[in-house]
């Protein structure tokens, strides 16, 4: 299996992917599309005689969702990193009798199905006036990335010399202050991974939006793009349009942190 | 021979933790316990909170008879067991129970197969593979309502360009998310376009353990490429795809999104699984019924931990 160099390769390469990103394609296609030629048969394979109509819609309507979404992203992450990081460096150096349980309770609730989590979220939130804010929809979500978060981190920092935690001790340091100011620092990939993750994840819940924010006034774009598919007039290039807007963030993650994103998907599925 | 058996390395990222294995077995002095625990307070009370509790008001929903007005107030009567015998005699659990298995088998057995076949094309690394495979990634990054409502007008029946193609080819356009015959195959193959990314990384990166001396040394005991990939590649390859396989049972076991969006189970119930049933029961109509969506949920939950807890078994028979 030795690297070959063949264009036959490359080019075949290229077809496949063309072939899995053409749903990406046509997202954007459709979203240049004017309505007048939204149902014609064959449609127009290229955005010839393109309009910017559906991103002006965007414009006019849309750009509260998404600061719903960026606040909500962030919101997840501030709280993820908080419930996160400490616990992660505890499991990795502290040695705490009883991790390996905890560990397994995070394993276990990475499993447990968004539906059933809604439901139980609905019930309290229900109770304690949470329902339809903006903090209870970023717990909510910050559940999708916290068990995620600590195994990541956890297998991170693992990896940090002990001797690095040592010379810190010697100096004098307690327990916070290396945490704060030799492990935090050194593992600023792990948490930059996390962080992205937890905010893509985040931004892209529907499940959570659509059961405890269903009557919120402030919504975030999941929803935004929900209520236009709904719409009995369905303006196909202005959902689409919203649709592009609402992948920026997924692109950043790929140009941004190319490798992490392999890392961060293996990380979750193999052996930590 | 002892390379043949090796487990795959984990990934870079989480090759460090076997060096401090070995001493765990040291004293572990009681100051340092507090701080541990001191630090790990925050997520105990996190996963007591907002894991465990929401779990608890899930299961006492499921065991209550609720309504509107009980619900708001709290004081449904408790009735046992009486929601999951409602679920279970309800002429929708028999469809549900098989379309989440259809749904579940299928989606897997592709995004498995094509995933690995990307993974292994990939593996002979080519000029420009690394870029493309990162693009592979997009459809696993995109929100799930971007995918499934951009699959959506991709499969109308009257504008859409997957009938345009087939047309093309002389076939009769078809109804892709109206009929009762296709719907679920539709929402099947937006969930296999979603998951190959998954299945292609983590095979990619079991692939990348494999030690190319063992194919060399297969080539010269004249293995050809088929007996290669059935003698070598799959065997070795075993750990790694258990673990793809059943952490993709467990994520497609709870696929809700695509489904709500692209045709919220039906038409006429012929794309709903539990996990849009129970969406469906619980906030889905005017007058929601929690406590039987409640029931349906947990009926997944134990699904899913069941496969869940093989996986976990899998995962420690690997580590050693």
């Amino acid at each position: 299996m030795r690297g070959s160099r063949s264009p036959a390769k490359t080019a075949l390469g290229l077809v496949l992917t063309g072939l899995m990103l053409f749903p990406v394609y046509w997202m954007i296609n459709v979203s240049f599309t004017r309505d007048q030629d939204m149902r014609k048969s064959p449609p127009n394979w290229f955005p010839v005689n393109g309009t910017l109509e559906g991103y002006h819609e965007v414009l006019d309507r849309q750009l509260p969702y998404l600061a719903t979404s960026l606040v909500v992203g962030l919101g997840t992450v501030a709280l993820t990193l908080l419930v996160a990081a400490p616990a992660a460096y505890s499991l990795a150096k502290l040695r705490p009798r009883g991790g390996g349980a905890l560990t397994f309770a995070l394993l276990i609730a990475q499993m447990i199905p968004g539906i059933i989590m809604a439901m139980g979220f609905y019930a309290i939130f229900l109770s304690t006036g949470l329902l339809n804010t903006l903090p209870g929809l970023i717990v909510a979500d910050s559940t999708l990335a916290v068990p995620f978060a600590v195994l990541v981190l956890t297998t991170f920092m693992s990896g940090i010399p002990e001797e690095l935690l040592q010379a810190a001790r010697v100096d004098g340091a307690g327990a916070l202050r290396t945490f704060w100011s030799v492990v935090l620092p050194v593992s600023r990939n792990a948490v930059i991974t996390v962080s992205l993750f937890a905010f893509l994840w985040a931004w892209s819940d529907f499940v959570f939006a659509s059961t405890l924010d269903q009557g919120g006034d402030h919504q975030p774009i999941t929803l935004g793009i929900y209520h236009y598919i709904g719409n009995n007039n369905q303006q196909w290039n202005a959902i689409m349009a919203t649709a592009v807007i609402a992948s920026i963030p997924a692109t950043v993650l790929l140009v941004v942190a190319q490798r992490y994103v392999a890392a961060g998907v293996t990380a979750g599925a193999v052996k930590h | 021979m002892n390379h043949v058996t090796q487990a795959p390395a984990p990934p870079a990222a989480a090759r460090a933790p076997a060096a401090g294995r070995g001493r765990r077995a040291m004293a572990r002095p009681p100051s340092r316990q507090w701080a541990a625990w001191a630090f790990l307070a925050p997520v105990v009370v996190y996963l007591a909170v907002f894991y465990a509790y929401p779990l608890y008001r899930n299961l006492d929903l499921s065991l209550r008879d609720y309504t509107v007005r009980s619900f708001v107030r709290g004081d449904a009567p408790f009735t046992g067991t009486a929601n999951y015998a409602k679920v279970v005699a309800d002429p929708t659990f028999g469809p549900a129970l098989w379309h989440t298995v259809v749904f579940t088998v299928v989606s897997l057995a592709f995004q498995f197969t094509i995933g690995l076949a990307l993974a292994m094309f990939f593996h002979r690394n080519f000029r420009l593979s690394a870029t493309l495979r990162a693009l592979f990634l997009v459809p696993w990054l995109l929100p799930l309502i971007v995918s499934s409502s951009t699959w959506s007008w991709m499969l109308n029946s009257d504008s859409g360009v997957v009938n345009a193609v087939l047309g093309a080819f002389g076939a009769a356009p078809v109804h892709w998310l109206t009929s009762p015959d296709w719907s679920l195959w539709s929402v099947v193959i937006a969930n296999i376009w979603i998951g190959i990314p998954f299945n292609l990384v983590v095979l990619y990166s079991g692939l990348q353990a494999i030690d190319p001396v063992i194919y060399e040394a297969a080539e010269l005991d004249g293995a050809n490429g088929s007996q290669r990939f059935w003698r070598v590649t799959f065997p070795l390859l075993r750990p790694v795809s258990a673990i793809t396989l059943l952490l993709g049972l467990v994520y497609t076991l709870k696929v809700f999104d695509i489904i709500w969006i692209m045709t919220r189970g039906g038409p006429s119930g012929s794309s709903t699984t539990f996990a849009t049933w129970s969406y469906r029961l619980g906030f889905g109509n005017l007058l929601p019924a929690f406590g039987p969506g409640a029931a349906v949920g947990n009926l997944l939950i134990v699904m899913a931990l069941v496969f869940g807890l093989v996986y976990i078994r899998l995962q420690r028979r690997q580590a050693f």
